[in-house]
Parts: C-alpha cells; sequence; structure tokens
C-alpha cells in the first residue's frame, strides 16, 4: 500500500479525499512545536525557493506563511501587486513562464480571480498552494480552522458546524464546507439571503436564515468576516443592522444550549459580525487559529515538497541543526 | 460559368417540403432544374452526389467577424471561408466592430469585404444606436440602402425601453427586424457563467436566467405594442422558450434563434474553469437545453444560429473572470445539430436543415434557402455519414475557441456553391 500523498498541488480542499485532509492535520501535529522552540526553525525545506504571490492584499495570510517557509528553511520572496508587473498589466500567463524560467520550487498566490490557482497550477511544473482564489476557495484557511476544532473538541466527525456571514463571496466558507464535510462533520450556514450563494443546499449544508437557530444547532460557529464593500454594493442595507440582526452576541450566545466554540478567520470587525465580549471570550479560539495556521502551513509545503508524513516528527529533528 | 449537375443524391429541401434522390442541375449560378435523371448540358461539371446530401446552402444570421478592429482574430474574408467550410453561403455579420458599423460607409466596407472574400455570402447587419450607446437611433434607412438587412446591439442590450419602442416602430418603416440581446445590465452586472450549483461551487459571480427573462418579456410585450418585428438573439432559458411562445400564440411579431452550444452543452461545462466555456448567455442547466431543443421542435425558436464568436487566443487564455465571452461556431454547427438534434430524435433531418436555412432566410428576408427553379444556387452538399473529430487547428476560422475540440461529429461537409461557384471543396466523395 502506497502512503497517501497530495500531488503537485494544493488548490481546495474539494478535489481531496477525507485520508489527505487527515494526513495534513497529522502532518501539522508534530510541526506546531516547533514554534514553540527557541530556535524556531528546521532545516526540512533548505535549498528550495518559494515565491509568495499575492495579487490582494493580506497581510496575515502571507506573514503566516512567510513564518511557515521561514521555519522550514526555505527561501522566499514576497511579491506583491502594487508596484511589480503585475500591476502594469503583465497577466498571469507571463507571471507563470517567469516563475518558471527562474527554476521556482513552489508558489503560494492569492488572486481575486476563482480559478487562477488552478490556471498558474496547470502551466508551471512549480508546486502550487492556492492562498485564495477570488470566492472559491482558501484551503489552508480551512485547515487550519478544522486543526483548531480537533485540538479543542478531539474530533471533527460527528460536531456541528455553521458558517456564518457573508456565504456568497466566502472562499473560507467554500473551503470549510468540503474539508468538514469530508472528515464527517454536519454543516449549516447562517446569513442573509441575499449573501447566499444559490444552490448551497445541493452542497450538502443546512440552511439557517436566523443566528438564533444556528446558534441553538451547533457546536462551532465560524463567523466570517462582512466586507464593508458589501454593503456599498447593497447586499445589505447597513451594518448597525446586520449586527443587531446576524451579530454573534454574548446574549445570544448565552442562550445557547450547550458551549460553543468560536471561530473567526480574521481580521474581525467587531460589533458587525461579532460582539467583543464573544471574541475576547473564553470561546473564542481566534488567536489558536493564527497559532495552528502556521503549522498546517509547513505541513502543506513541507508534503509538498515531497516529505513523508511518518518523518514529519524527524523532519522537524532537535532543532540543533537549524543552530550553525 | 460551367453549368453543374449535381447527381443521385438526397436532395432536402424544407422550403419545398422536398426529401428524396433527384439530380440537381445549375446553369448560370441558378437552380435550372431538379428532377430524375436530368442530362448534363454541354461542358457541365458532374458531381457524384450519391450517399450525400444535397441542401440549400446554411443560413447563419448571427456571426461576428471582427473587421474592423480584431483583424487578429478574424476578417470578414477568413469568416466567410470558415462560413463556408461548414455548408454555410450566407451569414449576417453582427456590428459590434471598432469602428461599430452604425452607419452607411461602414455597411458599405462590410458588403465590399463580404463580395472580395469568395467565401459565403456576407450580409451586414447595422447597429441599431449610434455606437452602440443605446442613446440614438442610427441611420437605418441609410445603412438598408447601403446593404444592411437587420439592425441590432447585439453585445449589449438596448436598456431604455423608449428607445427599443422607437426602433421597433422606425424598423417597420424598413421591414427590418429588429435583433436584440436580451439581457438586464444590472442582474447581468459583473456575471461569468450561469447562476446555480456550479456558479456557485466555482465561487464565480453568476447570471440569472432572469436577467435574459425580464428583457425577453420587455421585447415580447413592445413588439406587441408597435407591430415591430422583434428578434430575439441566442434565447437560452426555458422560461425565455415559455414566453416566446406565448407571445406567437397572441400573434406578436416575435421570431427567435437559438445557438448550437445552448442545445448540446450545460453549465457543467465551466467546471475547471474552462474559458471556451464561457459565453453570453451563459451555457445553463440541463432543463433549459431541453427547452431549447424542443423550442426548435415545435418551431418556438425559429432558427439556429452560431453567434460564432472569435476571439484571438491569448484572450482566452487567462482567468474565468478576465476572459471575453463567446466560441466560434460556424464550422461545428451542422455536425453538432446532426449529432445532437438528429440522432437524438429531436428534430429530423428536414426540420435541422429548415432551422439552418429557410427558416432564417424567412427571418431576415434573405434571397437564400431554397432550391426553387430560378432561385440563386447556393447549395451545401454533404456525407451524412462521416463521422469527423473536431480539431481546432484545422479550422479555417482564425480562431480555435471551440469548447468542442475532440468531439466526434456526423456529417462532414463536400462542397459548398455560391451562385453556381463551388467556394467550399472538402474531402473527395
Ligand atoms: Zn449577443
Amino acid at each position: 500500500m502506497t502512503a497517501p500523498s497530495l500531488g503537485k498541488d494544493l488548490l481546495g480542499l474539494e478535489p481531496l479525499t477525507a485520508e489527505q485532509i487527515r494526513l495534513i492535520l497529522d502532518t501539522a501535529e508534530p510541526f506546531k512545536e516547533v514554534s514553540e522552540r527557541a530556535i524556531k526553525k528546521v532545516p526540512a525545506l533548505r535549498g528550495k525557493t518559494i515565491v509568495n504571490l499575492f495579487f490582494e492584499a493580506s497581510t496575515r495570510t502571507r506573514i503566516s506563511f512567510e513564518f511557515a517557509e521561514k521555519r522550514l528553511s526555505a527561501d522566499t520572496v514576497n511579491v506583491a501587486a502594487s508596484g511589480s508587473s503585475v500591476q502594469k498589466g503583465e497577466n498571469l500567463v507571463d507571471t507563470a513562464r517567469n516563475l518558471e524560467a527562474m527554476r521556482i520550487d513552489m508558489v503560494v498566490m492569492r488572486h481575486p480571480s476563482s480559478g487562477a490557482a488552478k490556471f498558474l497550477a496547470e502551466r508551471i511544473p512549480s508546486n502550487v498552494i492556492n492562498g485564495g482564489d477570488g470566492t472559491h476557495e482558501h484551503p489552508t484557511q480551512a485547515l487550519l480552522d478544522m486543526l483548531t476544532v480537533r485540538d479543542r473538541l478531539n474530533r471533527i466527525e460527528g460536531l456541528k458546524v455553521c458558517i456564518c456571514g457573508d456565504i456568497l463571496h466566502s472562499r473560507v466558507a467554500r473551503s470549510n464546507i468540503w474539508g468538514l464535510l469530508k472528515l464527517g462533520a454536519e454543516v449549516s450556514v447562517c446569513g442573509p439571503q441575499s449573501l447566499m450563494p444559490r444552490g448551497i443546499e445541493q452542497l450538502g449544508v443546512t440552511v439557517f436564515r436566523r443566528i438564533e437557530e444556528a446558534i441553538e444547532w451547533a457546536d462551532v460557529l465560524n463567523v466570517l468576516r462582512l466586507q464593508l464593500e458589501r454593503m456599498q454594493a447593497g447586499y445589505i442595507p447597513s451594518v448597525r443592522e446586520y449586527y443587531r440582526v446576524f451579530g454573534v452576541t454574548l446574549e445570544r450566545l448565552e442562550k445557547a444550549p450547550r458551549d460553543l466554540l468560536i471561530l473567526h478567520p480574521g481580521p474581525m470587525n467587531r460589533g458587525v459580525e461579532i460582539d467583543s465580549r464573544v471574541a475576547d471570550g473564553p470561546h473564542s479560539v481566534i488567536l489558536h487559529q493564527v497559532t495552528n495556521g502556521v503549522a498546517v502551513r509547513m505541513a502543506v509545503l513541507y508534503l509538498l515538497a515531497g516529505g513523508q508524513p511518518g518523518l514529519a516528527e524527524a523532519a522537524k529533528g532537535s532543532g540543533r541543526e537549524a543552530d550553525e | 460559368m460551367k453549368p453543374m449537375l449535381i447527381r443521385g443524391g438526397r436532395v432536402v429541401d424544407p422550403s419545398q417540403d422536398h426529401d428524396g434522390v433527384a439530380d440537381l442541375l445549375i446553369v448560370d449560378g441558378k437552380i435550372e432544374a431538379q428532377g430524375k435523371k436530368l442530362s448534363a448540358p454541354d461542358g457541365a461539371e458532374t458531381i457524384d452526389a450519391k450517399g450525400k446530401v444535397v441542401a440549400p446552402g446554411l443560413v447563419d444570421i448571427h456571426v461576428h467577424l471582427r473587421e474592423p478592429g480584431r483583424e487578429d482574430a478574424e476578417t470578414v474574408a477568413s469568416g466567410a471561408m470558415a462560413a463556408a467550410a461548414g455548408g454555410f453561403t450566407s451569414v449576417c455579420a453582427m456590428p459590434n466592430t471598432d469602428p461599430v458599423t452604425d452607419n452607411q460607409a461602414a455597411v458599405g466596407f462590410i458588403v465590399k469585404q463580404g463580395a472580395a472574400a469568395g467565401g459565403a455570402r456576407v450580409y451586414p447587419i447595422g447597429a441599431t444606436s449610434l455606437g452602440q450607446a443605446g442613446k440614438q437611433l442610427s441611420e437605418f434607412g441609410e445603412m438598408v440602402a447601403a446593404g444592411a438587412v437587420a439592425v441590432s446591439d447585439d453585445g449589449h442590450p438596448i436598456v431604455s425601453s423608449q428607445l427599443m419602442r422607437t426602433a421597433l416602430e422606425y424598423a417597420r418603416s424598413f421591414g427590418i427586424p429588429v435583433a436584440e440581446h436580451c439581457e438586464d445590465p444590472y442582474l447581468f452586472q459583473g456575471g461569468a457563467m450561469h447562476e446555480g450549483t456550479v456558479s456557485t461551487q466555482l465561487g464565480l459571480k453568476g447570471i440569472p436566467a432572469a436577467a435574459e427573462e425580464i428583457m425577453v418579456a420587455r421585447n415580447i410585450l413592445l413588439a406587441g405594442l408597435t407591430g415591430g418585428h422583434v428578434h430575439l438573439c441566442h434565447m437560452s432559458t426555458r422560461e425565455s422558450v415559455n414566453l416566446i411562445r406565448r407571445g406567437k400564440e397572441r400573434g406578436v411579431n416575435v421570431t427567435a434563434e437559438a445557438a448550437p452550444h445552448h442545445f448540446v452543452l450545460t453549465h457543467e461545462a465551466c467546471r475547471g474553469y474552462d474559458t471556451n466555456a464561457k459565453m453570453n448567455p451563459p451555457l445553463r442547466e440541463p432543463e433549459d437545453v431541453e427547452a431549447v431543443r424542443a423550442g426548435l421542435a415545435d418551431g418556438t425558436l425559429d432558427a439556429i444560429a452560431t453567434d460564432h464568436a472569435p476571439h484571438h487566443y491569448e484572450l482566452k487564455e487567462r482567468e474565468f473572470d478576465d476572459a471575453p465571452f463567446g466560441v466560434i461556431g460556424l464550422e461545428t454547427a451542422l455536425g453538432l445539430g446532426l449529432t445532437q438534434l438528429v440522432d437524438t430524435g429531436v428534430l429530423t433531418l428536414a426540420q435541422l436543415i429548415r432551422c439552418m436555412s429557410s427558416e432564417p432566410a424567412r427571418i431576415f428576408h434573405l434571397p437564400a434557402g431554397t432550391l426553387r427553379k430560378g432561385s440563386s444556387a447556393d447549395v451545401v452538399v454533404f456525407d451524412p455519414d462521416a463521422r469527423w473529430v473536431v480539431d481546432p487547428a484545422r479550422f479555417l476560422s482564425k480562431s480555435r475557441n471551440t469548447p468542442f475540440t475532440g468531439w466526434e461529429l456526423r456529417g462532414r461537409v463536400e462542397r459548398t456553391i455560391v451562385g453556381g461557384v463551388t467556394v467550399f471543396s472538402g474531402a473527395k466523395g
């Protein structure tokens, strides 16, 4: 029997099997500890070159990837859209050809167009990691969300997870739906109907119209950021009303029949989708998510670079190797 | 010009309700006779058409030939040759060129380029509004005098109901249809594919069926109000078909067309972000495909038109959001019709030929689509049994943007004759 592998790229969770998702989560476990060391570095990706290609601003995701890469001893280059050839109208095909010519080993890409990661992956031999493509997928975010839930509740299977907010425009929601369903969770979504994509039920999720119902049902709430431009585009009348009708508030959580775990992919709009008292309260695992983000990304990079799952423990070594 | 005798083919001419083995004699560029055992005049070219179908040359009332403006994607000449290779003898060129074909001189330019092309006949369609800006009518009379057969702002909907009303009224003076691209721009805004489960999964902004249907309903109502002839382009949804059916029952002067991709493919083709599955209107759901097929079968949809929309390859070699809408269709339409409509029992061969020749000719008042004695000898001869695999590298079109690469189709065009002259000759029979 061959050990599971991820293949060349990580484009989303939809194409992965449950086994592959578990492989990533399990591989992330030993890497968590690396970040706790004084010298947070292992040599697993020494000599590999990685480009972080960000066509959209995202400080959090980029920094998380960069830490993951550096802690694996890779050489990294950040390319941001502003000031690069990208803004001068260079298209993605040319960008891909240039990357190929520079013999880059891996590319992490964030791009505003759905399907952009697949587009790039089909055109270059390097490993491509989707750091978020349009409103399609954001697989590493969903992986870190699942790792966090697993850390806290010791399982994914059988849990009830509700994703709340702007589902229509959310790549985080889509990746979470695929990943959670594959690992055996029950998944629901909740938000204004004007921000609910058509036919979402056919993915296998339940739709709640009222946040109170979602809270009553769920073990875990994953609260999405409400982009303020949605209001300008007329999807919702006001932020004030959004908070009043859909906000995850302490009062609402207090009525829940059980303790809920509250996740948020960040950055938060306090007082819009989430009450500050909830974000900073005991149910919130938001900072745990951030920590896990680095470990999950290390696992993905390590596996795509050909690292053997069982060896992740060994790869992190004693830490001494990196001391030189 | 040598006379031509096409011998022993199955002559299918829906304009005369004829379907049977016969000879066809062409003299001086016109149909001279049809019958059994015709004798060849002196010096005639004799074509053995045994086992072949001999039909009126096909007519496509909706093509984009990109000249002037995007000659890298297509020219009138390359488009006319691609049409001939697909069995078409007449095509109508949409005016969304650069600059827009919205005046007498621009229409005259298309006529001139078409005459020089040596392929299918090319009939220009003039823009409904100046610059297709939807503000002010262009000069229908001058354009008709220069050779325009219809007006259309295709590519853009006419948003103002008042302008649409006026266009329909004014077009009556010249006996031409107003061909309309039905799309509510507010519902459409930023959409990349049909709004449904696939767009939800792919994270692409959807275009709801209602964006088309609202304008279909409006245009039928305005045609009813004015008595003008509205022709609805590329109908793609079940409710559009229903609306047209009801409009026709009420006696409204409405005609409509369907594109091959809309009776063959569904939104599933967009999976994998294949930009060759990106068109406007978008590929819809299986129920819509069924409704379009049923609409062609019962005559609600009058004609098949390809909406041939060439794009230079680099424009399609992009992220789905950024790629332009449209696919080419001239060289695959007949094969798709035979394989997807006739072989599936939706249409008879005669009905397919009708939808691709006499009906479109009737709607746009073109002297085409018939083998009646005395009419211009525009004829297609095809081998209905020959199977071939779609290979875009072999297209005569300058563009390659087809979603049908690798498909096996039935029916190969062997000869296309325009005015008694062979303009395309395929595999030797
Ligand atoms: Zn159109």
